[in-house]
């Protein structure tokens, strides 16, 4: 399988900590797995996840806190709606569904950290490398 | 024909025409900007050859308005030759700016597009299967055509481009403004969009509750009563205000018709779909992935509806060639 690379939001209060114990707990995931911590998945504009794929990652993952967990109360359900108003739009332009991915994951939830990144990095690695027209002038004659 | 009058050009690419008529929309005025320039290209209104402009100086034109998307080898072309003969280039509407209507091409295939057009649609008649070539020969002479480009390109993606001027088309108060500015030499920062620094709702007067009604789902403005007086969004009716530059004088919404983007994104917004997104999630109603979705199905086209008139100026910018596999 191609190497991908997977850009990960990770949510400060529940996510990350349970990105924290996969790895106290020694669960592997692949190096392609690239986390980024935010507040909130409320937090993640979907222009960070337009610019993650301009940007050459191959797929996009929210982690957030369970829905009715959200340390700011809301937070999470906000990132469900946007994530789900996104993902038809997605589509449209030819990304498939498995390259984004929008899950919840606690901070006790090691285990789940890992069997959720490596679920979505090998889907993600089985379609390969993503392959976005660049808007640089290609002059065509055909 | 002066010599010391300045000179204009106006020029277009990928577009309905309804730009020209934007200009055309001056009525008196535009007596008023004919006296004061020198028309050296339009293509539409007056009868000047490609070789008139060819045969100008470097940088003989004061400022060149050029509407319409890039898609075709002569649109480069004339984009190119107008950069090097024109001082200014001003990127005029949407399509120019964001790649507008046309650039909604940039969903589908060229292959598709011509297989509609040419073969599919029920008026055509084509037993020949005869689709666009560059080059054929008919009873011995050689015949020529422009090429027709995979992906819609927006102005500043072809050239360098100084002003621009959004909306479909730009309001006849905005063309003045940016005439005057430019004949009295207030200019702007270059790369400037000429409009307002906010966002439509702040200047829309329609009633608005501080806290957004949520809907379970959203209507077109057709499949309801709409109340002329009511936010659009607040009735569940998608409007694109919260991320669209201000600035056009709301003449849709005074005609109970939502924004739909024309003017494009606000300074500093990197992906005015994406800004759409957040703003118009914001009023559904759920908490569960099921309700959501349900809500979410009731925009049929999104990619249609947030990036109207800006596919190409989109992060993503172009579908890739697969199919979608759903």
């Amino acid at each position: 399988m191609a190497e991908v690379k997977l850009l990960t939001f990770v949510c400060n209060w529940c996510s990350y900590g349970g990105a924290d114990q996969a790895g106290g707990l020694k669960i592997e995931y692949p190096s392609g797995v690239r986390l980024v911590k935010v507040m909130c998945s409320g937090r993640v504009d979907p222009q960070l996840i337009l610019q993650g794929f301009r940007k050459g990652a191959d797929g996009v993952l929210v982690l957030g806190c369970h829905p009715g967990d959200c340390h700011y109360k809301s937070g999470n359900y906000s990132a469900q709606k946007r994530m789900l108003l996104l993902e038809p739009l997605l589509a449209q332009f030819g990304i498939e569904s498995d390259r984004f991915q929008l899950n919840w994951v606690s901070a006790g939830e090691g285990e789940r950290f890992g069997k959720v990144v490596n679920e979505m990095y090998n889907k993600v690695a089985a379609l390969g490398p993503l392959k976005l027209t660049d808007s640089a002038v290609k002059e065509e004659t055909a | 024909m002066s010599d010391n009058k300045p000179k204009v050009a106006f020029y277009w690419c990928a577009s309905c025409g309804g730009c020209e008529e934007a200009v055309v929309d001056l009525n008196e005025g535009l007596l008023d900007v004919a006296a004061a320039v020198d028309i050296v290209l339009w293509p539409v209104a007056l009868d000047f050859k490609y070789s008139d402009v060819e045969a100008l100086r470097d940088g003989d034109i004061a400022v060149a308005f050029v509407n319409g998307a890039i898609r075709t080898d002569e649109q480069a072309h004339i984009a190119r030759l107008l950069r090097r003969k024109a001082g200014l280039i001003v990127a005029f509407g949407s399509c120019a700016h964001t790649g507008g209507i046309p650039g909604l091409a940039n969903l589908t295939t060229k292959e598709k597009i011509f297989e509609t057009s040419y073969l599919k649609s029920p008026t055509v008649d084509n037993p020949e299967k005869t689709i666009p070539v560059t080059k054929t020969t008919v009873d011995g002479v050689d015949a020529t055509l422009p090429g027709f480009w995979t992906q819609v390109h927006t102005l500043d993606q072809l050239i360098d481009v100084d002003y621009y001027l959004p909306g479909c088309p730009p309001m006849p108060n905005s063309i003045v403004d940016a005439v005057t500015a430019i004949l009295e030499g207030k200019l702007p920062p270059k790369g400037a969009v000429i409009g307002s620094k906010k966002a439509l709702c702040d200047t829309c007067t329609r009633t608005k509750p501080v806290k957004p009604t949520l809907h379970e789902r959203f209507y077109l403005p057709h499949e309801i009563d709409v109340d002329p007086e009511v936010c659009f969004l607040e009735q569940g009716v998608i409007c694109c205000g919260p991320a669209t530059r201000g600035g056009c004088g709301e003449k849709c919404i005074q005609g109970n018709m939502p924004c739909t983007g024309c003017y494009g994104t606000l300074d500093g917004v990197t992906d005015q779909g994406a800004k759409l997104v957040s703003a118009i999630a914001a009023y559904i109603d759920g908490d569960s992935a099921i309700e959501v979705k349900k809500a979410v199905a009731t925009i049929l086209d999104p990619a249609g509806t947030f990036y109207r008139y800006g596919v190409p100026a989109s992060q993503l910018f172009k579908k890739e060639a697969m199919e979608v596999t759903k």
